[in-house]
């Protein structure tokens, strides 16, 4: 019977079950090559000449689909895959060198991060596997989320953040009507609260200099209020640039270029060590407040550009609209064309917004010490030498999970406001 | 003069250096209904626009209601307020729901109670017969809808003026009467209008006046009976033996 079929011709769907035990034979044999190869060293094809030798797996595979690329099999799953990812011999070849990166590297990268990876301890000498050592993490981790805060104070940034996120949970839960002045009480009051429960200084508080402030809750005070910060004032900006009077346009656009271009570091170095020389003597204004700022600004240049955009789409007809009904300025732009133009730049402020949680690590070089700059010094800690590679993967882990949620919540928000159609 | 509603002398309005309005002389009285028609480019969507100040004219005067139109914000405003307007393309704003966009500017700009607002809103959606729609967003209706929803939206300001920019020009065929019907109700109702068209039937049925421009100017202004009956002009004859 098998002589009856040419192997070179395209498999059909009248000996279905030839053809697909001959094609998952030949792709299992490709996978099982290249897992033994890679994981066990151990090379079942050896007896082949060296360079086809290195290119078996791929060959296998290769023929392999060529035989499971059955048109119309009748077996759904089959039929999906062959579509999507087996549809002609190029495809097949890109699914297949996939597959064997991904065989090659996942399952080394398990076993540095969890299998061989060492979990119980205090001291760099208990790591004793080969993995990563997760004990320099424990051992940190209060520093790395707190920075040099003095430990019996850390109840004050604790309880800030727990309210903090009690807060927000709840604008989400209340009636609509108390939204409004929970919103303005966040956004307005909150910060202040927050800020004076965190530094101290009243209240019968130690106070605590911001120097002392750092790890991840740095990380989210700086975000948080450049975030709060930066969407009015660029919103604002956008507004100016757009606006008739010649005084307004110009210097929006002059502030917008100038921040946008200039490179961070060097306004964050501005901040801390050219500002204070304008300063008149006795004035002191805190480090912290000053990288604040210089970042809020920074980042409300390219607010203001993302939030023109959204302007520039919306068509000449909505603004006669508005104004043909006897809306003035600020009534047009703030009942009519922001809600408007905002739904339309949800994308592009967000992805502001993450570019600037993702810049804070840079406040390193004026000598604040977020998450990063944290690993920064626990990495050269003489205890502690050489695990600079578990410091930055968990750092990477998590402004991964920040910034994965904040683009979530984006999307969340783009498909809440699609009101057309 | 008094009893005049709408007061154009001399009225002169350039794009660069394209002169599209020459020397236009209108008046309106309260309760006329006027129909605007001409050639495209003749300036009759501009010359409403300038009633209501979306163009600017750069020579003459516009007086409505009383009030002359100059660079003074408050007084275009309180004008606006008191003009509504149609356009071609609806212009409802499409964030918001057809009864939140009738009540968006009562509640905002003559500071009715939201409520109340609400009430004279679906008065008005009533009249126009989309009542029904009202939770709905615009991108959900139909163009004929969509189009009485935006006349809703001018009559929720209760004006004493409506100005209408092509209405129907941008509808399919069978959406051109609901739109229609629902002006002559208005019209019935004893609006001042002004609308620009070219829906003949409609000036013959409504219109107290028809108005024919033609390269910014206005070429022949008659009752409508002896327009249509024996123009006088050559362009109008012109121009109606096409449309006609």
């Amino acid at each position: 019977m098998i002589k009856n079929i040419n192997f070179l011709r395209k498999p059909s769907r009248e000996k279905f079950n030839l053809f697909f035990s001959i094609g998952i034979f030949l792709f299992s044999l490709g996978l099982i090559d290249v897992t033994l190869n890679s994981l066990f060293d151990v090379n079942i094809t050896s007896f082949f000449p060296r360079v086809l030798n290195y290119f078996t797996p791929l060959i296998f595979g290769f023929l392999g689909l060529h035989y499971l690329r059955i048109e119309f099999s009748g077996n759904k799953m089959l039929d999906k895959l062959n579509t999507n990812i087996n549809s002609n011999w190029f495809n097949s070849i890109l699914t297949l060198l996939i597959i064997f990166v991904l065989i090659q590297n996942i399952p080394p990268l398990l076993n540095w991060l969890i299998i061989d990876a060492n979990f119980v301890g205090t001291t760099k000498e208990d790591c004793t596997d080969s993995g990563a050592c997760w004990i320099f993490i424990k051992i940190w981790f209060p520093r790395l989320m707190y920075g040099l805060y003095p430990n019996t104070e850390l109840w004050r940034i604790n309880t800030s953040f727990i309210m903090l996120i009690t807060l927000v949970v709840a604008l989400f839960y209340i009636p609509i009507k108390l939204k409004k002045y929970l919103i303005i009480f966040l956004i307005f009051v909150f910060p202040f609260i927050m800020f004076n429960l965190i530094s101290g200084g009243n209240f019968g508080l130690e106070w605590i200099e911001t120097t002392a402030w750092g790890g991840l809750s740095l990380t989210f005070i700086i975000s948080i209020f450049a975030l709060i910060l930066c969407f009015p004032i660029g919103m604002f900006l956008a507004l100016g640039r757009r606006s008739s009077a010649p005084v307004t346009r110009y210097s929006s656009i002059g502030f917008i270029e100038f921040w946008r271009g200039v490179p961070l570091i060097t306004v964050l170095f501005m901040a801390s060590v050219m500002f204070p020389m304008f300063l008149p003597d006795g004035v002191y204004m805190d480090k912290l407040f000053r990288v604040i700022i210089a970042i809020t600004l920074f980042e409300a240049a390219y607010m203001a550009e993302v939030i023109r955009g959204g302007l520039q789409a919306l068509p000449r007809g909505q603004y006669d609209a508005a104004k043909s009904l006897g809306m003035g300025y600020w009534r047009l732009h703030m009942l009519v064309i922001l809600p408007q133009a905002l739904k339309l730049v949800i994308p592009g402020i967000a992805n502001t917004f993450l570019a600037l949680v993702k810049d804070t690590p840079l406040i390193l070089v004026v000598g604040l010490l977020e998450l990063v700059g944290m690993i920064d010094m626990a990495k050269t800690n003489p205890d502690w030498l050489g695990f600079a590679t578990e410091g930055y993967v968990f750092a990477g882990i998590l402004f991964w999970i920040i910034c994965y949620s904040m683009s979530r919540y984006s999307q969340r928000l783009e498909k809440k406001y699609k009101t057309d159609r | 003069m008094s009893e005049k509603i709408i007061q154009m002398e001399k009225v002169n309005k350039w794009f660069g250096d394209f002169q599209v309005l020459k020397d236009i002389d209108l008046e309106v009285a309260p309760k006329q209904k006027i129909v605007v028609c001409g050639p495209s480019g003749s300036g009759k969507s501009t010359l409403i626009r300038c009633i209501n100040r979306l163009e600017e004219h750069q020579k003459g005067k516009i007086v409505v209601d009383g009030i002359e139109l100059t660079e003074n914000t408050k007084d275009i405003e309180q004008i606006r307020a008191e003009v509504g307007m149609v356009f071609q393309q609806f212009n409802l704003f499409p964030h918001l729901s057809i009864l939140d966009n009738c009540t968006l500017a009562p509640i905002w700009v003559k500071k009715i109670p939201k409520l109340k607002a609400e009430e004279l809103a679906m008065k008005q959606l009533e009249q126009v017969k989309i009542s029904d729609q009202a939770k709905k967003f615009p991108g959900q209706l139909s163009g004929g809808q969509q189009q009485r929803a935006a006349l809703a939206r001018a009559l929720c300001m209760e004006p004493k003026i409506m100005l209408f920019d092509e209405p129907t020009s941008a509808l399919d065929p069978e959406m051109i009467k609901e739109v229609l019907d629902a002006m002559v109700n208005l019209a019935k109702g004893g609006m001042t209008m002004i609308v620009v068209t070219h829906e003949m039937g409609f000036a013959k049925e409504v219109a107290d006046e028809v108005i024919f421009m033609d390269e910014g100017m206005i070429v022949e202004r008659a009752e409508t009976k002896e327009f249509f009956a024996n123009p006088k002009n050559d362009r109008t004859k012109l121009f109606l033996s096409q449309i006609l």
